[in-house]
């Protein structure tokens, strides 16, 4: 089915697109990409990367789980994903952000990724050690992304999108600054509890994408690139959001060529993107010192 | 009244006497605070009008940011009272910047200083700041100059646009400086604001208080642990020490009776050479918590 890549691009769009599933995956793509963005940006600010992690590995029991009983694997990785990040929610202390939240935020999703991770293993030993989905789970299937996926996934992109719009100022303050935010009225506890049960909406929808295992590729790599490159919040978004339509776009493109998963092309498409950013930085930098020394 | 004050900068230096506000930006009458049952001050006496430096001094646990909590109304006070801007605490929060014991931003942390400035004016809204609205909206126009023109004052706007975490710890402090003056408040309450910076910056960020409070005839309330980088500056000290308290201009409440007094056991107040005040025989006990810093040698013995 796979006529392989000429380079004749137009013509290799042409063919992609014509098939249904391809077009639901990069449909998906988009929806997943800048979703994962502006979502990412703030957990890279927030330093709770641990924390969307190990929400995504919980994801991996939930959608194995819900295959063994026969539901959907977007309802499992769904119902996983919040619960856990409801948990580590209303178990974290303050506005999970001060240094010694953290700390404390650190042992304690630990433990929900462990428990995670012993389910999983659970569940696939009760499907009897044969659960063809393993791969998938942990590393993404763009091919079986279907129709009603699509749908879903849109759908709570725009209900977290929309809770972004609402609290995005208040949740900068309480990220960059909880002490004066908290003065000011910003419940610093309940921004940290909103946003969290943001990112297991997200990461469950990225889990669906790129797998349990990949999701930083999309959450974590356009964030970190775009703060290498600027200091400003709304040029950091727009630029995360870019340099993550671009990597599943391109990603997919790659996937499907060359028969490889999805995961591992937008992983090292994102990647490489990091790289481009840190060594921009880094030359600037020799640059201006340069400069500064010249004067 | 602000502008009034503005007036009298020159002319007056310790209080402004006349024209100034007839209704005080502070007034506690015989305060007092607990913490978890324990009464931790009491007996506070202080009246702050517009445009006056009030600093808040004691040995270290005795519950000096306590003070900045209840004047905030995050904790009520255990007795006495306590007026605010004419209101009970907590009731006028716009008119109030507030800039919390030190927070260092960590080093990688890639936000503008300009945009830590800014949320102090905004980041309590609702929503998102959408791009371009500078063309559109003439009040997001007269909040970027605002924020400019608070960085200006502080003397912040040659770093304002590079990261906060890359900027020294003066350089931050004055940015926060300007964070909490950004919505041009009528007190200032500053926690501990030369706490861990060198003694040039202490005094440059001393001065620089100093000025806005002047200036702009805001209020100031900082509490401080040594005293030395803003005496000169002072208008009246409370000295809060356990069980007790005194205020009144420095030069009264810093000496060897009032300490020996308040403390309980002899104390001597001694002027060194240069001016700065020594406390000597005071009860240590807690005191060293400040060791919790590095490089502060030259804050040993300096009035704690």
């Amino acid at each position: 089915m796979n006529p392989g890549f000429t380079w004749n691009l137009i013509d290799d769009v042409r063919w992609m697109w014509s098939l249904p599933s391809m077009v639901d995956a990069y449909r998906a793509g988009v929806v997943v990409a800048v979703l994962a963005g502006v979502v990412g940006w703030f957990m890279v600010l927030r330093r709770q990367t641990f924390a969307g992690h190990s929400i995504a590995v919980t994801g991996f029991p939930g959608a194995a789980a819900a295959v063994y009983l026969g539901l959907s694997a977007t309802l499992g990785y769904f119902g996983f994903c919040l619960g856990s990040a409801l948990v580590i929610a209303l178990l974290s202390r303050g506005g999970g952000v001060g240094a010694g939240e953290r700390a404390h935020a650190s042992a304690l999703i630990a433990v929900v990724q462990a428990l995670a991770l012993a389910l999983g293993a659970l569940f696939l030993e009760l499907y009897g050690g044969f659960l063809g989905n393993t791969s998938a789970f942990l590393f993404g299937d763009f091919l079986g992304i279907t129709d009603t996926d699509v749908l879903v996934l849109a759908l709570v992109a725009v209900a977290v999108l929309a809770v972004m719009a609402a609290f995005g100022r208040r949740l900068l303050f309480a990220s960059v600054d909880p002490a004066v935010a908290a003065a000011r009225g910003v419940s610093v506890r309940r921004m940290n509890v909103v946003f969290l049960l943001v990112l297991g909406a997200s990461v469950a929808e990225v889990s669906k994408f790129t797998g349990s295992l990949l999701v930083f590729a999309l959450l974590v790599m356009p964030a970190a690139a775009a703060q290498q490159l600027t200091a400003r919040p709304v040029r950091g978004l727009v630029i995360t959001v870019s340099i993550g339509l671009l990597v599943t776009w391109f990603g997919l493109a790659w996937a499907y060529f060359g028969n490889q998963a999805t995961g591992f092309t937008i992983t090292t498409l994102a990647f490489a993107c990091y790289l481009a950013a840190y060594a921009r930085r880094l030359v600037a930098g020799r640059l201006a010192a340069r400069v500064a020394e010249a004067v | 009244m602000k502008h009034d004050a503005k007036h009298d900068a020159a002319s007056a230096p310790a209080t402004p006497a006349d024209g100034g506000s007839p209704e005080p930006v502070l007034v506690l009458r015989d305060a007092a605070v607990a913490v978890g049952g324990r009464r931790l001050w009491s007996g506070v006496h202080l009246t702050v009008r517009a445009g006056e430096f009030v600093a808040v001094l004691g040995p270290n646990g005795v519950g000096k940011s306590t003070m900045i909590k209840v004047l905030l109304g995050a904790l009520p006070a255990a007795a006495g009272s306590v007026s605010v801007l004419g209101q009970r605490p907590g009731g006028s929060g716009d008119r109030i910047g507030y800039l919390p014991q030190r927070r260092n931003f960590d080093a990688s942390l890639r936000v503008r200083g300009v945009d830590v400035v800014r949320l102090g004016l905004d980041g309590d809204r609702w929503g998102v700041p959408l791009p371009f609205a500078g063309r559109f909206s003439a009040r997001r126009r007269a909040e970027d100059a605002r924020v400019r023109e608070v960085i200006a004052l502080v003397g912040a706007s040659a770093y304002a646009d590079r990261p906060i975490g890359e900027c020294s710890g003066g350089e931050q402090q004055r940015l926060l400086i300007a964070q909490a003056l950004v919505r041009r408040p009528e007190l200032l309450l500053l926690d501990e604001p030369l706490d861990s910076l060198d003694l040039p910056n202490q005094a440059g960020v001393a001065a620089l208080i100093h000025r806005i409070c002047r200036q702009e005839g805001v209020a100031v309330v900082m509490v401080a642990h040594d005293v030395n980088p803003i005496l000169s500056y002072l208008d009246r000290v409370v000295y809060i020490v356990a069980g007790g308290a005194a205020s009144g201009p420095a030069a009264e409440v810093i000496t060897t009776e009032t300490l020996t007094r308040l403390y309980g056991t002899p104390v001597e107040v001694l002027r060194a050479a240069d001016g700065r005040l020594v406390v000597v025989g005071g009860p240590e006990a807690p005191a060293l918590h400040s060791d919790r810093h590095d490089a502060h040698g030259h804050r040993h013995g300096a009035l704690r």
